[in-house]
């Protein structure tokens, strides 16, 4: 590592402490019962997220799964409207309606989070491919694990992207499991993830999905490359997540994983690697994390308090998103029956 | 004006929506092709290019949901299917994304999307070809569907849809496509109003889709022979027109419905349980309905033609509802003139 990625990789320390540290947080919160929908905390995987986010900009759109804390924020999402919206409030970032798996912030180009593994996947192909219709010079990611892989709509979509060259990135965190069941009782472990989407066509490649330092510069080089040669590109990360499938409980210890994984994963976490490296090459003092640990906590302490504050949305507005109204008066003024004239040949 | 049909009508919605707006879009399999999905989409891509309307993989799930996502950043897509059976394998992109979105985050984006489907009949179409699913779409929130039946409804129908914010599901039947057109047929129609097709005061029909053309024809008959009912087409399934159809039924205070579909869980079972709901104490005889029975449709036409409702079925319903003696011989002579598993002469499959 060169002196000239010093603040580059402080900057993805802190985005990745500040991601840990927030899901850290809403896990230890949980048990007092006031975030009240299934959340899915993706503690462990916090670097592939902003390694993707880091090469992106606002106009660029994300759309992601269950699990999407991570991408959410990584993409620029508000924080205090991710932990309103997990409390069920009206400040939430989508008005208490969607919860802690149907997340979105606009304004950042995260489009959308939703709850069924895979079905965002192709709504994140019509992004991609609305951005070349429009001309807008522009890509989709498209967050997925890798259970995503054993849906049908996923070779639908993808075989699409290819065929139209979409602008499109496939992020595939492989953290091995699907709920509890492990990926060698779903996938042949020989076949790669990462292979199998190159010979659908898409451009693809596999990376250390913990060690940031070891897959960035890599990574935006694909963004580039995405944004300049078109794409798809298919992206697999190995990784691993620590909590239970739903919820905030530690999922170490329940003996429902082999223990000589769970310790090569520990060993491995994308936080402490990044800070030991940072640490060695002297980029990054002690005192500096405890500074960035203080300043992030400040933030999620006002998030929260921005949460418990905020109104919960009006019961009488639970009927209020059932059908968007629309007038139009301006069809039917345009409709002119009398001029119409119908030529079949 | 009298040789245009219904889908001549189909398709000049669809190139009236394109010439008014550039966020819509036409896709579907076989788009492009020499048949252009029966004529639908006839002359499209030579007007509007290869980028607003566009054939695809066979891909039905995916492509609604590249549908959604289009629509979501800006467009207007209106997808189309031959078949309304293959629709079943994106339900997850119909009821768990476009049906939701709106609701799931309160607002902040639309999903204007149509999605165009064409319900078979006859020719031995077989179980997986012909139904007619209104009731599985009606069910889902957030949904917007709508049955034309006649070619005077389609244009203005099809163009309310397109120009819809919520997901419209369109569905055609495709023994409706070759119905010609009797009266100027380019006007407005709004979703969620029926037609009073037939003004009568001795029984109230509702009826949708090609089921409205079978009661027409059972009506006239009756009507020659001093019965008058009451014919409302739906138009819209859902959202639905309860005003109009309570309006009838409080004049009349006899109900019969006519569905395209399966019975049970129908949009008649619907309409049967709301108006004995809303509408118990004007209603006079129990109503009725008369709709698909509840098993699947087998392929040999000597199976399948006695499980749909034809004109004399509808014609001696009613008198059986109204105690009255007529002999239906004739109608049913008049439709044996063509064979049952056709709607006339111009139908002879495949599909």
């Amino acid at each position: 590592m060169e002196n000239t990625g010093k603040v580059k990789y402080k900057n993805l320390f802190y985005k990745m402490l500040r991601i840990r540290m927030v899901e850290e947080e809403i896990a230890q919160r949980y048990s007092q019962k006031k975030m009240r929908c299934p959340t899915h905390l993706s503690i462990g995987q916090e670097a592939v997220a902003v390694a993707v986010g880091e090469n992106l900009f606002a106009t660029d759109f994300a759309v992601s799964s269950h699990r999407a804390h991570a991408h959410y924020l990584a993409k620029g999402g508000n924080l205090s409207a991710l932990i309103a919206e997990i409390y069920g409030k009206a400040t939430g970032c989508a008005g208490g309606y969607g919860g802690s798996m149907h997340l979105s912030d606009l304004t950042v180009g995260f489009v959308a989070s939703t709850a069924i593994v895979a079905n965002t996947v192709p709504l994140g192909v019509g992004l991609s491919f609305s951005q070349v219709l429009k001309k807008q010079n522009a890509i989709t990611c498209i967050f997925i694990g890798d259970a995503a892989i054993e849906e049908g709509v996923f070779y639908e979509s993808l075989n699409f992207a290819v065929l139209k060259k979409l602008p499109v990135l496939f992020i595939c965190e492989n953290n091995l499991y699907s709920v509890n069941t492990p990926l060698h009782l779903r996938q042949p472990i020989e076949r790669p993830i990462f292979k199998l989407a190159h010979g659908i066509g898409a451009k693809a490649e596999q990376f250390d999905g913990n060690d940031i330092v070891s897959m960035f510069d890599t990574v935006s080089k694909v963004i580039k490359d995405l944004r300049n040669q078109g794409g798809p590109w298919f992206l697999e990360f190995h990784t691993y997540r620590y909590k239970v499938h739903c919820g905030p409980e530690d999922d170490l210890n329940y003996n429902a994983r082999p223990k000589e994984e769970i310790d090569y994963w520990l060993a491995r976490d994308p936080v402490s690697l990044l800070q030991s490296k940072l640490l060695e090459l002297s980029f990054l003092s002690l005192k500096e994390i405890d500074s960035y640990k203080q300043k992030i906590q400040e933030e999620i302490n006002k998030a929260f308090d921005f949460a418990e504050n905020s109104l919960f949305p009006s019961i009488n507005d639970k009927y209020k998103f059932q059908y968007i109204d629309n007038n139009l008066e301006w069809l039917h003024s345009v409709l002119n029956p009398q001029k119409e004239v119908y030529t079949i040949e | 004006m009298s040789n245009i049909k219904f889908i001549n009508l189909v398709n000049a919605a669809l190139k009236k929506a394109m010439q008014l707006d550039k966020s819509v879009l036409c896709y579907g399999l076989g788009m492009n092709d020499p048949t252009r999905i029966f004529g639908a989409s006839e002359g499209l891509v030579e007007e509007f290019g290869e980028e607003r309307v566009f054939d695809m993989p066979t891909s039905e799930n995916a492509m609604t949901g590249v549908g959604i996502g289009l629509a979501i950043n800006g467009f207007r897509p209106v997808f189309s299917h031959a078949r309304l059976d293959f629709i079943l394998l994106a339900m997850d992109q119909i009821i768990n994304n476009a049906a939701k979105w709106n609701t799931m985050f309160a607002g902040a984006m639309s999903v204007p999307i149509t999605i165009r489907l064409l319900v078979g009949r006859g020719w031995g179409q077989g179980p997986t070809h012909c139904q007619s699913l209104q009731a599985n779409f009606a069910h889902i929130p957030g949904l917007k569907v709508v049955m034309p039946s006649f070619p005077e409804d389609v244009y203005g129908l099809l163009l309310s849809s397109i120009f819809d914010n919520n997901p419209v599901i369109f569905i055609e039947h495709r023994w409706l496509h070759n119905i010609v057109c009797d009266t100027n047929p380019y006007d407005f129609v709004p979703l969620g109003k029926a037609r009073t097709v037939v003004n009568g005061s001795d029984i109230t029909v509702v009826s949708m889709s090609y089921m409205t053309i079978e009661a027409l024809h059972a009506i006239k008959f009756l009507q020659e022979r001093g019965v008058n009912c009451d014919l409302i087409d739906l138009r819209t399934v859902k959202p639905i027109d309860w005003e109009t159809i309570y309006k009838s039924i409080n004049r009349t205070g006899k109900l019969l419905v006519l569905d395209t579909g399966f019975e049970f869980c129908s949009i008649a079972s619907e309409i049967i349980s709301k108006v004995s709901m809303d509408c118990f104490n004007n209603l006079n005889i129990a109503p009725r309905r008369l709709a698909m029975p509840d098993v699947s449709v087998p392929t040999s036409y000597i199976l399948a033609n006695s499980l749909y409702t034809y004109s004399e079925n509808i014609a001696s319903e009613i008198c059986k509802m109204l105690k009255v003696d007529i002999d239906t011989q004739p109608l049913k002579n008049k439709r044996d003139n063509f064979p049952r598993d056709t709607p006339g002469d111009w139908f002879e499959g495949p599909f």
